[in-house]
């Protein structure tokens, strides 16, 4: 599965899983750079059948809902623009 | 540009949406970008879809089984009391749009398909000994009773396939 990689500052495996049309996944991808954090994300409504069945079944171990934001950092998932969260999350690694 | 290509234009949709929300109680969130902006995704999934499913969500495509995430939602009225704004926050509480209140995370209250199987719109249960049956808007709640629901409801404007049978 591609994931499209953003640069940034090193802090280990963090993956976003977003949807193109989304104001809040988008608030969570300008969170991310504006901390200049290094991670991969994936447009979830741009991806056809098998990747799309192959994402949603990756995310739902994380997040059974599959809703989205939502950022798997060291396993955790963090669902939806928590902006304190996130930081907190960042923080600590 | 022409002027039928108007509709199309998210500042467009956005005063539609804003003039159909003070006609029938509902307020848009004050933050006129961040409405801009949706209202940018509920075209693109018009344009993709056929219909403005929720941006904030992921449509299979299948307009029966999306029908309760087309905007505005089945869940719209239950997340503005709950939690001040509906699950992406184009829509908030009077409280909320006054700035008396802040609008806290909305979590996804929709049912998950894979446990309940997405309904396909069929009235539940044998039909009641009534002159009319009562219909119910799934958005907005209004209930009327009449053969057949209404084409458009006509407190939220919702379409007639939105209708469930109440009694």
């Amino acid at each position: 599965m591609q994931m499209n990689r953003v640069a940034g500052n090193d802090h280990g495996p963090i993956k976003l899983f977003t949807l193109s049309t989304c104001v809040w996944c988008k608030k969570t991808k300008a969170l991310l750079q504006d901390l200049n954090v290094g991670y991969e994300y994936v447009d979830v409504d741009l991806l056809n059948s098998p990747e799309r069945d192959y994402v949603l079944d990756e995310l739902r171990t994380f997040n059974p809902h599959c809703s989205f934001p939502s950022l798997v950092v060291n396993n955790d998932c963090i669902v939806g623009y928590q902006e304190e969260k996130i930081r907190e999350a960042l923080q600590r690694l | 540009m022409k002027a039928g290509d108007r509709r199309d234009e998210p500042d467009e949709l956005y005063r539609k949406l804003r003039s159909e929300a003070s006609e029938s109680g509902y307020f848009l969130n004050p933050d006129e970008a961040f409405v801009l902006d949706l209202a940018s995704g509920l075209l693109t999934n018009r344009k993709r879809y056929g219909y403005q499913a929720c941006p904030c969500r992921l449509a299979s495509g299948d307009a029966a089984s999306d029908r309760d995430i087309v905007c505005p939602c089945d869940y719209r009225d239950a997340d503005l009391d709950e939690y001040g704004a509906c699950y992406c926050a184009l829509y908030v509480s009077e409280e909320v749009s006054a700035g008396r209140k802040e609008a806290r995370p909305v979590p996804e209250r929709r049912p998950d398909a894979r446990e309940t199987g997405r309904q396909k719109g069929g009235p539940p249960g044998p039909a009641a000994p009534l002159p009319y049956p009562v219909w119910r808007c799934r958005v907005c709640g209004y209930l009327c009773a009449r053969g057949e629901p209404p084409g458009i409801c006509p407190i939220c404007k919702a379409g007639k396939e939105r209708f469930e049978r109440f009694m």
